[in-house]
């Protein structure tokens, strides 16, 4: 292996640690999409994550770096009390949907409001995962779950949040984007996404947030490969990718 | 700054100022002085001075004030503030210090260190915004969920809530435990002298615990999940030893009026306690001997100085509070083979005359001499 160059590595911002996420989930692409940010702005050292509750409340095993474990929804919150107090601090909080479309939806939309300036990972995979597949906020419509046997049926429980349409309409300055982990052309988008979100947080821009659509095999009852299918056939239909706000769009309109 | 100097003019220099202060603002400054660096809050009566008051200080020596969207998000933010090391608090009453219940049992869980102020109003539900002691069992058994305690200091003036809010940030880093400050809200609204000099940080506490960048070391994690049973039940065991502790070392109480033999011996704190004194002194001029035993560490309970005054009481013991009696369970528990405790209480806000107390004291001295 003398002189040859080193092409793909482990980030320094991962741990050595065998992945307990199922065959196919995207959790791991997307630890290792924000791993490589931390390494590639140097800022590793003076980060704090936050990790939910749901299947990344392991989070900390996996990023080196400090960690806080959140209650159920509040990581925006914990997330707050660590940036309020040592602003120089890297801080993120890393939720999946329900964490945060669900329980956590106030403490998310108040952060968002207060322009605290921070980061959010959000994984949307529409359901719940740990748990074991019930319906979360961010369901499709028709969708079966253990909780939804018959399928999502909206008049009985409403739409689908599209959580970063809602955040992208308020008047604070933020940066509000969406990507989709289906596919290599979709996570080389998606890095860019998170990069520019921890940008906005290292020069005390505003809060950012970025929304991952991601694959539950187990809970979608589907291979690996066809749950990607799935993202690119249902859920992209209803989560449109790209870039709903910037902090230079202040006026609250959807950036086009 | 809401405050009046009682003494003014050259002559005052040389001596210590005493302010009169409302009992809100005395915690306010007090935490300020204990070297809060973060307070957060949400409104509610009869509390809500702490926060005007510090959203004015708090700016002044370079601390955080930050009006969170519910006690929910408040406490969860302290969570976060306080895992950086810092020293921080906030104050509530009854119906947010339930909300704050979540967080509460997590910061245990995690072992930070976190000053909650409850101003107790009374309940159940909305209740009123009166003054009350019905938070008593919520603030000294559990709050939230799981095998944890905290310390619980019951100040019975303002000087004393200035007093304790300091003490409570000492205990909050000695221990990393989260701990209450329980004041009913005619501490919170009454306006008293008090000498806030000489209130100052102790040593400060090292903590390698806090999350603040892995620059230089290992990265640290602050959580409470342990999936292992025995890690978990190690970790129980391990904060039952913290809290035995505090119960060997950290008792507080005031006795008033206690000797060797009594007609009566009263256990009362706070606000209630202050009323049974004023009884205790008129029933004195009658010559009846009413010892009192004010519990200042509602948990850790003075359970020997309960039970060591009781011991020569004719007439027994009464526990006075405001509400319909839930200290008298730990007072029941300090008696042991003395028997059990009279009760009286008033509730709702209505708050017990003098007169009143001094009637039922001297119904109960008859009742024992009967």
């Amino acid at each position: 292996m003398t002189g040859g160059e080193v092409v793909f590595s482990r980030p320094e911002s991962l741990r050595r640690t065998p992945t307990h996420y199922c065959p196919g989930c995207t959790h791991g692409t997307a630890h290792r999409l924000v791993a490589e940010v931390l390494d590639e702005l140097g800022i590793r050292e003076r980060t704090v994550g936050v990790a939910p509750v749901g299947c990344a409340v392991f989070a900390y095993n996996y990023f080196n770096c400090d960690f806080l474990e959140a209650a159920h929804g509040r990581a925006p919150a914990f997330a707050t009390g660590v940036k309020r107090v040592r602003p120089e601090l890297i801080v993120f909080t890393y939720q999946g949907d329900g964490d945060l479309a669900s329980i956590g939806l106030a403490e998310i939309l108040h952060a968002a409001n207060r322009g605290e300036k921070f980061t959010v990972v959000f994984v949307n995979n529409a359901i719940y995962g740990m748990t074991g597949g019930q319906m979360a906020p961010t369901t499709l419509p028709g969708q079966v779950t253990t909780t939804c046997p018959g399928g999502r049926d909206v008049e009985q429980v409403g739409y689908p949040l599209r959580v970063a349409e809602l955040l992208a309409t308020l008047r604070t300055p933020g940066y509000i984007a969406r990507g989709s982990l289906h596919g290599p052309e979709a996570i080389v988008a998606s890095k860019r996404l998170v990069r520019r979100a921890f940008e906005h947080q290292v020069a005390g821009t505003c809060f950012g947030l970025v929304e991952l659509l991601s694959t539950c095999p187990t809970n979608w009852g589907l291979t690996p490969m066809a749950a990607c299918q799935w993202v690119v056939d249902r859920m992209i239909p209803y989560y449109p990718l790209g870039e709903l706000k910037r902090p230079e769009s202040a006026t609250g309109q959807v950036a086009s | 700054m809401g405050c009046i100097m009682i003494f003014s003019g050259s002559e005052a220099a040389a001596k210590p100022r005493k302010l009169l202060m409302k009992g809100a603002e005395a915690i306010g400054e007090a935490a300020i002085r204990a070297g809060a660096k973060a307070y957060f809050c949400y409104p509610i009566t009869p509390q809500t001075e702490v926060a005007e008051y510090l959203a004015r200080r708090m700016p002044e020596v370079g601390g955080v004030f930050l009006q969170g969207e519910s006690e929910l998000a408040v406490a969860n933010m302290l969570f976060g503030a306080a895992a950086t090391g810092a020293r921080v608090f906030t104050s509530t009453s009854s119906p947010g210090f339930s909300l704050m219940a979540e967080a509460m049992s997590y910061i245990a869980g995690a072992e930070l260190p976190v000053v909650f102020i409850n101003v107790m109003r009374c309940g159940p539900g909305l209740g009123g915004v009166l003054a009350a002691q019905s938070d008593y069992w919520q603030a000294t058994r559990n709050s939230g969920h799981g095998d944890y305690r905290c310390p619980v200091l019951a100040p019975s003036s303002v000087q004393e809530a200035a007093e304790l809010t300091l003490a409570a940030f000492e205990l909050a880093d000695r221990y990393r435990n989260p701990v209450i400050v329980l004041a009913d809200g005619m501490i919170g609204q009454m306006m008293e002298p008090v000498m806030l000099e000489g209130l100052a940080a102790g040593e400060p506490v090292e903590k390698p615990w806090a999350t603040q960048g892995c620059g230089g070391r290992e990265p640290v994690v602050v959580k409470s999940l342990y999936l292992d049973p025995q890690v978990l039940e190690r970790m129980n065991r391990r904060l039952a030893e913290k809290y035995a502790k505090m119960q060997t070392d950290e008792v507080q109480v005031e006795l008033y009026n206690v000797r060797e033999r009594h007609d009566l011996v009263v256990v009362a704190y706070g606000t209630m306690a202050r009323i049974c004194k004023t009884a205790i002194d008129r029933l004195g001029k009658e010559g009846l001997q009413v010892g009192l035993v004010r519990p200042i560490t509602l948990f850790p309970f003075p359970v020997d100085a309960v039970h060591s005054a009781a011991r020569h009481s004719a007439a027994g013991v009464v526990t006075v509070e405001l509400s319909q009696g839930q200290m008298i369970d730990d007072v029941n528990l300090a008696l042991g083979e003395l028997g059990r405790s009279a009760f009286f209480g008033r509730s709702g806000g209505m708050v017990p005359t003098p007169d009143e107390v001094t009637r039922v004291f001297r119904d109960l001295v008859k009742r024992g001499a009967a």
